[in-house]
């Protein structure tokens, strides 16, 4: 590891301007993946800007629903009553995320931001244009199951590897930032990008902003909805894919509003429209459901090894469905 | 650049001089002679550096010890200080060990996600969230999950599943 300088940020403010005046800085928050690169020399900052201990560490009630700091912890967002209540996907994907441990350290900023988990980006001796603009993609043509199936460009084939990203899109969920032009508020929708031919950039954020807080705005939608992850062993690992959905049914059964989201397809949660259009004023059955899923895998191209996300991302939104509408599988058998 | 911190380290206090890149486990082993958590992976993947850190379960490889100035650290040893943790003591029972390399992890981690669980923490594997958690609701599935963090080389999971359970009491 290179000789690295550290301060502990006093408050948002100056940690922003710190960050924003020196090229070579980064903020730490929980560290659990960039105490991780620093270690595989994947980035190699001169100075960290420590927020972990800045007071954004809180909940706050207000008239449309939650703000969740961006330093409370990934464990204590996903125990909150008022969170497992109101957006239970929230809660959900946290826990199927990493570790009891790490979930303890890991906060909400860090986790929206951490990194890809490619292998060639994590071993700087290979290739790879998000690490190193310019020098070639080694998953293109290298190991490539854990490639995307949707939205990838020839510079990067990567996927995001964050839980909480994709269930917050599920809940029409805002990021708050403070950056050195002043404040904004961002869908967490549209946080991060897809690569197009720039691989390097994960997010629509630039240097020195900050995560100050995540919202989440209480809706019948997020009330009812869930996530689904599917993986290579049973717990403590990244997703093959995963779906994050939210529902809002009519006394009848028939939909009024649906948000479904994939993890572990793209460079970016795939909030999946066409999927959400075909399912929008109809009738909710199972069928219903694949036809609507498959209408947004029309436009999948995977590689040969990434394939078996299609049939698998499919099953697990039925998955998802049936577990919010346990009547659903029955009436279609 | 080295920096002075201070550290209550099972029990005392103690000042300890680290680089900004000093890991908590390396400054707990190398600096301060405290070889209870162990280094695995290096990587957070494995759950052998376990500690309780300010009183909750915590991995210190992928912590700089710098951002942890005052904060209170007990280690397994720090566990057996006046007589032995009844969650060791189930180790022993059970034989929830072979070569022990991921034992204090394993204990550590052990006593937070119990602490964790008696304080309404879902997990991965709880069917309804509405419903309040409980030790008497730890089911073998749930301790599996609740400590899926912590891997043992040694396939030593029977052993630690049932030891968990005793001191549950499920
Ligand atoms: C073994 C292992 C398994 C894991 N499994 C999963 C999993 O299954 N699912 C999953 O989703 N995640 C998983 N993770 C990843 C984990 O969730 C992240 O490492 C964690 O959430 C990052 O949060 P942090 O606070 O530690 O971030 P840090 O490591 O401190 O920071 C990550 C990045 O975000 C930046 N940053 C941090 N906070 C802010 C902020 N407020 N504003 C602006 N920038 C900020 C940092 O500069 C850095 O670039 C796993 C990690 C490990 C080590
Ligand atoms: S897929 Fe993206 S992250 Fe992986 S090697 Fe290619 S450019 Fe790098
Ligand atoms: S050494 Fe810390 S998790 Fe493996
Ligand atoms: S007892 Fe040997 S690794 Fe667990």
């Amino acid at each position: 590891m290179k000789e690295l300088a550290y301060v502990r940020a006093s408050d948002p403010a100056q940690a922003v301007a710190t960050v924003a005046d020196d090229p070579d800085a980064r903020f730490l928050g929980g560290g659990t993946n960039l105490v991780d690169h620093l270690k595989l020399g994947i980035t190699t900052p001169g100075t960290l800007v420590d927020i972990s201990h800045l007071p954004l560490d809180g909940f706050e009630e207000t008239a449309d629903g939650l703000t969740i700091g961006a330093n409370v912890r990934n464990s204590d967002l996903a125990a909150d009553r008022r969170v497992r209540a109101g957006w239970p996907v929230v809660s959900r994907a946290l826990l199927a995320g990493a570790s009891g441990q790490i979930r303890n350290q890991a906060t909400t900023g860090g986790n929206l931001l951490q990194r890809t988990r490619c292998v060639y980006f994590q071993d700087p001796t290979t290739p790879c244009n998000k690490r190193e603009p310019g020098s070639g993609c080694s998953a293109a043509g290298g190991y490539g199951r854990y490639n995307a199936i949707l939205g990838a460009s020839p510079a990067c084939v990567t996927v995001h590897p964050s839980d909480l990203a994709v269930a917050l899109a599920a809940v029409d969920a805002a990021v708050l930032v403070l950056g050195p032009g002043g404040r904004r508020r961002i869908p967490a929708a549209e946080l991060h990008r897809l690569p197009g031919d720039d691989a390097e950039h994960d997010t629509v954020l630039g240097h020195g902003d900050l995560i100050t807080a995540v919202e989440l705005p209480a809706s019948a939608l997020a009330r009812r909805s869930t996530y689904v992850k599917v993986r290579d062993r049973a717990s403590f690992a990244f997703a093959l894919v995963s779906v994050a959905v939210a529902l809002d049914l009519a006394e009848d059964g028939t939909v009024t509003d649906v948000r479904v989201v994939w993890g572990g397809v793209a460079h970016k949660p795939w909030r999946a429209e066409r999927a959400e259009d075909a399912l929008r004023g109809r009738p909710l059955t199972e069928a219903a459901v694949r036809a609507a899923a498959d209408a947004e895998l029309a436009s999948a191209a995977p590689s040969s090894d990434a394939g078996y996300k299609v049939p698998m991302v499919r099953n697990a939104t039925a998955l998802a469905f049936r577990r919010l509408v346990p009547a659903l599988a029955e009436e279609d058998r | 650049m080295d920096t002075t911190i201070e550290l209550t380290v099972d029990g005392e206090r103690r000042a300890v001089t680290v680089d900004t890149r000093t890991t908590l486990l390396d400054a707990l082993r190398e600096r301060l002679g405290n070889t209870s958590p162990k280094k695995g992976c290096d990587h957070g993947q494995c759950g052998s550096c376990t500690v309780l850190l300010d009183g909750r379960r915590h991995l210190t490889c992928l912590a700089l010890a710098l951002s942890y100035d005052g904060a209170e650290i007990t280690t397994a040893a720090g566990l057996a200080r006046d007589g032995l943790h009844p969650v060791q003591q189930a180790f022993l029972d059970h034989d929830g060990y072979q070569c022990g390399y991921c034992t204090p992890g394993q204990v550590c981690s052990a006593v937070g996600m119990l602490d964790e669980a008696s304080r309404d923490a879902p997990s991965h594997v709880t069917e309804d969230l509405d419903v309040p958690t409980t030790l008497e609701d730890l089911t073998d599935s749930e301790i599996r999950e609740r400590m899926s963090g912590n891997l043992c080389r040694c396939g030593a999971y029977p052993g630690i599943l049932a030891a968990v359970r005793q001191v549950a009491g499920a």
